[in-house]
């Protein structure tokens, strides 16, 4: 019993981070229609920032802020200075955010070395907290109620602010929303750093679940995909759905079936990608 | 066509020459080497020049290759039939993605191969018992192709050089013949192939099984190469790499991949004598190339070449 009920707050709150990684990358997607492969790259990034912040004697929660601000600089440059001249290039756009992740895995990989960087959780959060005959660990419940206010934050961002409204005309239909003077190409540039700071923030949270090694970015990256490709690029509730039936899946699968846990996480993919080519909860065919 | 002549055989005598003049075996296996990704470069390019599919899955057709024939030779079937098969198998493995990822076009194509590729991958690395996980596992020797010894460093260049010969030759004729052209013309313009009765779909599908066909002939060379298969070599980044090559050599053309898989090969053998940082120099090449060399460096010096022809008979002229 312990063990199933573990396992679910695991994959909860596991879901939970996917959701800070997955939301800003799907939306994105929606709008600039590419998937950005460095996405992984960010996360890892803020996991190696984070646990830097914290060894030089910073605060946690200073820096989860500093990592999510940090890579949100480099989405902005990256956006402005690269992505922007290929503009109309989906293909190459796309051939250029893998090639920026090469660089960033191999950079971190010089920065930080090969060995990994652990990052422990806050001490206050460390204890579990008991209830009911069973403990449950105190950061993966708070990771899983940070990943849910940036949820309603993003909602209310997205379905209630005019900032927002821009952004669902602009995935729905940009050509219109460029015609009705909506200026799109700005709000490329919000929206992808916007995924890049979350993508930063989520790494640093992670890192005490994960800790931060080479390869990272590798192993959260198809996660992202996955997330999206099943909700709907562009899907606010579909990256939400999406997340956490991934965190599910990944979390279940290798407690149960180590050896095929990778196959029981691409399978839905494909299946959709095959069924329903945009998402659960798309607008958009990817 | 008789300067196209010349120039073949010109680059025929000089590929047979490769073993004379280059007598260290380290530069020798680095020729080999280049042959065996120039084919998976070039098998490549049939779907990402002449198809307009761009896939990032290709490496996965050197897994399925060399894994099924590793297995296979150790179950103790003969070297022959381990090949045929094991090319057999990921041909078909190919046939089965292909019906996958034309489900989508585009980014959705590049997805779902992206996908696929890492599912071989994961199953490479997570199957222990079958695959050796992230170890590896060996390949126990080289054929003897009709008693032939190819186990030293000459002997398996002329065993490459010929299989690369006889793929070439017939990719080649395959991209001029008119299914060639009808799968050229799927790609530029897919609606109009339609309304002439052509089935778009099929011509794709095709091709994307030629592709992985000759993916997986360039798959078993690599396992005769190395005689060791792990899950680095079919990692995203050797299908990134692969696609680098054809893109950087100039994917619309049948040549540019070779170039590119040249290119690469040299690069990072040579640079990573020299620095470890070969991923990052793979990855600032890659934003370059597409940020300032989007068709390539053969089609690039093809340009220069007819500009430069055509002002010296400008000048003759005058």
């Amino acid at each position: 019993m312990q063990f199933w009920i573990i396992q679910t707050l695991n994959s909860v709150a596991f879901g939970g981070l996917l959701f800070l990684l997955s939301s800003g990358f799907s939306l994105a997607f929606g709008l600039m229609r590419i998937p950005n492969l460095a996405h992984g790259g960010f996360f890892m990034l803020g996991a190696y920032l984070g646990a830097t912040i914290v060894s030089v004697g910073g605060n946690f929660w200073v820096a989860v802020l500093g990592a999510g601000l940090g890579v949100g600089l480099i989405g902005i440059l990256f956006e402005r200075l690269i992505l922007r001249r290929l503009a109309g290039n989906v293909q190459g756009q796309v051939l250029v955010t893998l090639g920026v992740s090469f660089i960033i895995a191999d950079l971190c990989l010089m920065i930080w070395t090969g060995d990994p960087w652990t990052l422990p959780a806050p001490s206050e959060l460390r204890p579990p907290i008991r209830l009911g005959g069973f403990a449950f660990p105190t950061f993966r419940l708070v990771v899983l109620g940070i990943a849910l206010v940036v949820a309603a934050a993003l909602y209310v961002l997205m379905d209630r602010t005019r900032l927002g409204a821009m952004i669902r005309a602009g995935v729905d239909d940009m050509e219109m929303a460029r015609g009705v003077g909506i200026p799109v190409s700005l709000l490329f540039t919000v929206v992808f750093s916007l995924g890049a700071l979350l993508a930063g923030l989520g790494g640093t949270l992670g890192a005490p679940m994960l800790n931060a090694y080479p390869g990272l970015d590798a192993d959260m990256l198809p996660l992202a995909l996955i997330v999206v490709i099943l909700g709907g690029a562009g899907s606010l509730l579909g990256a939400f759905v999406g997340s956490f039936a991934v965190g599910f899946l990944y979390n279940f699968g290798i407690a149960l079936f180590p050896d095929l846990a990778y196959f029981i996480l691409f399978l839905p993919m494909v299946l959709v990608l095959v069924f329903r080519p945009q998402g659960l909860f798309g607008r958009v065919a990817s | 066509m008789t300067r196209r002549l010349v120039a073949l055989v010109l680059v025929a005598a000089a590929l047979l020459a490769v073993p004379l003049v280059i007598t260290n075996e380290f530069y020798l296996n680095l020729a080999s080497q280049i042959l065996i990704y120039g084919l998976l470069a070039v098998s490549l390019n049939l779907l990402v020049g002449y198809g307009g599919m761009v896939s990032l899955g290709h490496a996965s057709f050197i897994g399925l290759t060399s894994y099924t024939a590793v297995l296979l030779l150790n179950a103790g079937f003969d070297q022959l039939t381990t090949a045929l098969v094991a090319v057999a198998f990921s041909t078909l493995c190919g046939a089965l993605f292909g019906v996958l990822a034309l489900r989508a076009s585009g980014i959705g194509f590049l997805m779902i191969t992206l996908a696929l590729g890492q599912i071989v991958w994961g199953i490479a690395y997570r199957a222990n018992n079958l695959t050796g996980g992230d170890n590896g596992i060996r390949f126990a020797a080289r054929p003897q192709p009709f008693g032939v010894d190819i186990s030293s460093a000459p002997h398996f260049y002329y065993f490459t050089l010929i299989v690369f010969a006889v793929a070439l030759f017939f990719i080649w004729r395959l991209v001029r013949s008119p299914f060639g052209a009808a799968l050229q013309g799927a790609r530029d313009q897919p609606r109009r192939m339609r309304m002439l009765g052509h089935n778009v779909w099929l011509i794709q599908w095709l091709a994307f099984v030629l592709s992985a066909f000759w993916g997986s002939v360039a798959g078993l060379l690599y396992v005769y190469y190395n005689l060791f298969i792990s899950p680095h070599a079919i990692s995203l980044q050797q299908s990134a790499e692969t696609l680098l090559m054809a893109i950087l050599g100039g994917a619309s053309t049948l040549t540019g991949p070779i170039v590119g898989a040249i290119i690469i090969t040299l690069v990072k053998n040579v640079v990573s004598t020299y620095i470890d940082r070969w991923n990052s120099l793979l990855g600032a090449i890659f934003v370059i190339v597409i940020m300032f060399m989007p068709f390539g460096i053969v089609p690039g010096l093809r340009q220069l070449w007819v500009r430069w022809r055509r002002r010296a008979k400008t000048e003759r002229a005058v």
